[in-house]
């Protein structure tokens, strides 16, 4: 591990760090509106603004965020406007946006491999500068998603009840989209514009197999992030390759290890989810077992023994038995 | 808000007014010219067959749907400068009360806390209360913990009555909450509605049929077509309404909008008919 001597690696560390908490926490909100691809389509305006950038001789980090919230807000109209067309005009921006970003580095005479270092991220390209930019802008970006986590979360889960609650829907909209713009360009060092949707979805796709509730998968979210990146980064300097490639494919090795678990945790849940007790307090139909039991039902005689109302029922062969007195109730 | 002293000393009893309230949506008039008045302790039932505008009523009270003409007071104030959201809760019609991500129970009734809660920081003990409170008045307080997507779609809409209970509103509005019901859920339903009414809370409940919902209300309003087509003492179905049926003969089915015309439309006139 002697790489982690060097500068540039610790640096790299750092941007990974920062852009594993804040990708999963705004994606988590992104996902709960059912937008995964938003990140997608903001990283692929966002090549434009690194063309921009390169082709005027200014930072590209900054015009990539001014052209990333631009996009960013048009594509939050569009939603708003709404209708079978929007799914049109976001695929026009996305296309536009890659396209147009590859036309402007060729102009600046620049070669495809340094708006490589953009699209799939580089360990060797983050300077102290964009460190610092990336570092801050990261900072915000997970103190508003963690600290208005209540709002932002009514807002994404039902705008008309969160309006109906006095809060101001459409800002909250637009804070999203701007806080999913600056994501992308503080994941633009790291993993790069185009896999850097990768990393806002997957490690929440990976959670919510995990969770039940909104917070958990935000927190899990986060730390999933967070390992994928630096996990992937390490990998990359270890084996040199473009590190978007090795983090996304850590990120997804973790989803393929959840599922399972996942699918496991949801099939006991709803074994064992209590039978609906009646809500009127009227007598169950009693009905007497008519076979003779080999073994009386109790805690620990291998049936499914699950909470109805105030008793247990035993579910074998397709029927629920209840004791009751001396034998078996049918429920 | 500025308030007037001498004003606020008297009570003000209008919750909630509708002047010539007109809504148009997609290009068609929706609501047409309603009024509606509603007072402090009042419970009205909004009655009316699919399409006949009753959601479309309750999303312009609550400033959700934009008033192409008339106005709407809530509170006093006109719908767009009301700021005293607290005071209001909203059960919207609804299938399901998930979304992309799991949420729990808790979190959904909890954001009915929203509007009493500072911008950042977490609940405050009165919010976990109010909270609590409202689980367990829809007898959902053992599931509190459990995502709401296990839950059945009559347990979803007890949450979302849940959500609107916890923030202890004094203006409740209802839309189609015992829609998907069953019959004895309906009945614990009618109990909680009871108990509000008990408190004072001015209820506006929208319905298909009043079930066991019918001895709480004071008042019935039937829409049809946009229009309020009878507003008075409470009835158990839109079809009871007194002359509900036309007064004019029917008229033949025939539409006719020359402008909408398209010329393929044309070819298969039967005047211009050809063989091509
Ligand atoms: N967003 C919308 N755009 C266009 N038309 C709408 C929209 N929402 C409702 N409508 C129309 O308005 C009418 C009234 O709808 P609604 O208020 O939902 O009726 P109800 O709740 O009584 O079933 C219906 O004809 C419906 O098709
Ligand atoms: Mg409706
Ligand atoms: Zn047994
Ligand atoms: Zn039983
Ligand atoms: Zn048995
Ligand atoms: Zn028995």
């Amino acid at each position: 591990m002697s790489y982690l001597a060097y500068d540039f690696v610790q640096r790299a560390l750092i941007a990974a760090f920062v852009t594993g908490l804040a990708a999963p926490a705004v994606g988590t909100y992104l996902v709960q509106r059912r937008q995964a691809l938003m990140g997608d389509g903001i990283g692929h305006v966002a090549v434009t603004g690194v063309a921009l950038g390169l082709v005027t001789n200014t930072s590209p980090t900054v015009t990539a965020v001014v052209v990333a919230i631009a996009g960013a807000l048009v594509i939050e109209v569009v939603r708003q406007r709404g209708g079978a067309s929007g799914d049109i005009a976001l695929a026009l921006l996305f296309y536009g946006g890659i396209a147009g970003g590859v036309f402007l580095t060729g102009l600046a005479d620049q070669s495809a491999t340094t708006l490589n270092t953009y699209l799939f991220g580089s360990i060797t390209t983050v300077d102290i500068g964009d460190l610092w930019v990336t570092g801050g802008l990261a900072v915000v970006v997970v103190a508003v998603a963690v600290g208005l986590a209540p709002r932002l979360f009514a807002v994404a889960q039902d705008p008309e009840f969160a309006k109906v609650a006095g809060i101001r829907v459409t800002a909250y909209n637009v804070l999203v989209s701007v806080l999913a713009a600056v994501t992308v360009t503080v994941a633009m060092r790291t993993v790069g514009l185009l896999l850097v949707s990768a990393l806002m979805v997957v490690p929440v796709a990976t959670a919510q197999q995990l969770t039940r509730a909104f917070r958990d998968t935000l927190l899990l979210a986060m730390a999933l992030g967070t390992a994928a990146s630096v996990g992937g980064l390490l990998v990359s300097a270890e084996i040199d390759v473009a590190p978007g490639a090795t983090i996304v494919l850590l990120a997804l090795a973790g989803f393929a290890a959840a599922w399972p678990v996942g699918a496991w945790l949801r099939r006991r849940r709803r074994v064992t989810a209590p039978f609906a007790a009646p809500v009127l307090a009227r007598e169950e139909p009693h009905t007497v077992v008519p076979e003779e039991h080999e073994h009386a039902h109790g805690p620990d005689c291998g049936h499914p023994a699950i909470v109805h109302g105030d008793h247990v029922d035993y579910v074998h062969d397709g029927h629920r038995h209840a004791p009751h007195g001396g034998h078996y109730d049918e429920h | 808000m500025q308030v007037n002293p001498v004003m606020a000393t008297e009570v003000d009893p209008v919750v909630l007014r509708v002047t010539d309230g007109c809504v148009e949506l997609g290009g068609r008039p929706v609501l047409r010219g309603v009024d509606l008045t509603v007072t402090a302790g009042e419970v009205v039932a909004v009655l009316g067959a699919n399409g006949s505008g009753k959601s479309t009523l309750v999303r312009t009270v609550l400033g959700l749907a934009p008033l192409r003409r008339g106005s709407v007071e809530l509170f006093g104030a006109p719908v767009d400068r009301f700021r005293d959201w607290r005071r209001v809760g909203f059960v919207p019609q609804r299938v399901t009360a998930t979304a992309g991500v799991p949420a729990s129970v808790w979190e959904v009734v909890a954001s009915g806390r929203l509007a009493h809660r500072p911008l950042v920081g977490p609940m405050r003990r009165r919010d976990r209360e109010a909270t609590r409170d409202a689980l367990e008045a829809v007898g959902l307080a053992d599931r509190a913990r459990d995502g709401v997507a296990t839950l059945s779609g009559g347990q979803q809409q007890r949450v979302l009555i849940a959500r609107a209970l916890a923030g202890r509103p004094e203006l409740l509005v209802l839309d189609e909450p015992t829609a998907g019901v069953d019959l004895a859920q309906q009945d614990a339903f009618a109990g909680i509605l009871g108990r509000l009414v008990e408190r004072g809370t001015t209820i506006v409940l929208v319905a298909h049929e009043m079930g066991p919902m019918e001895p709480l209300v004071g008042r019935t309003v039937v829409m049809r077509d946009g229009r309020i087509a009878y507003d008075g003492a409470p009835l158990e179905s839109f079809e009871d309404v007194p002359h509900a049926h036309a007064h004019h003969p029917p008229r033949p089915a025939v539409d006719y909008s020359p402008a909408l015309a398209v010329p393929l439309d044309r070819a298969t006139s039967p005047d211009e008919e050809h063989p091509s």
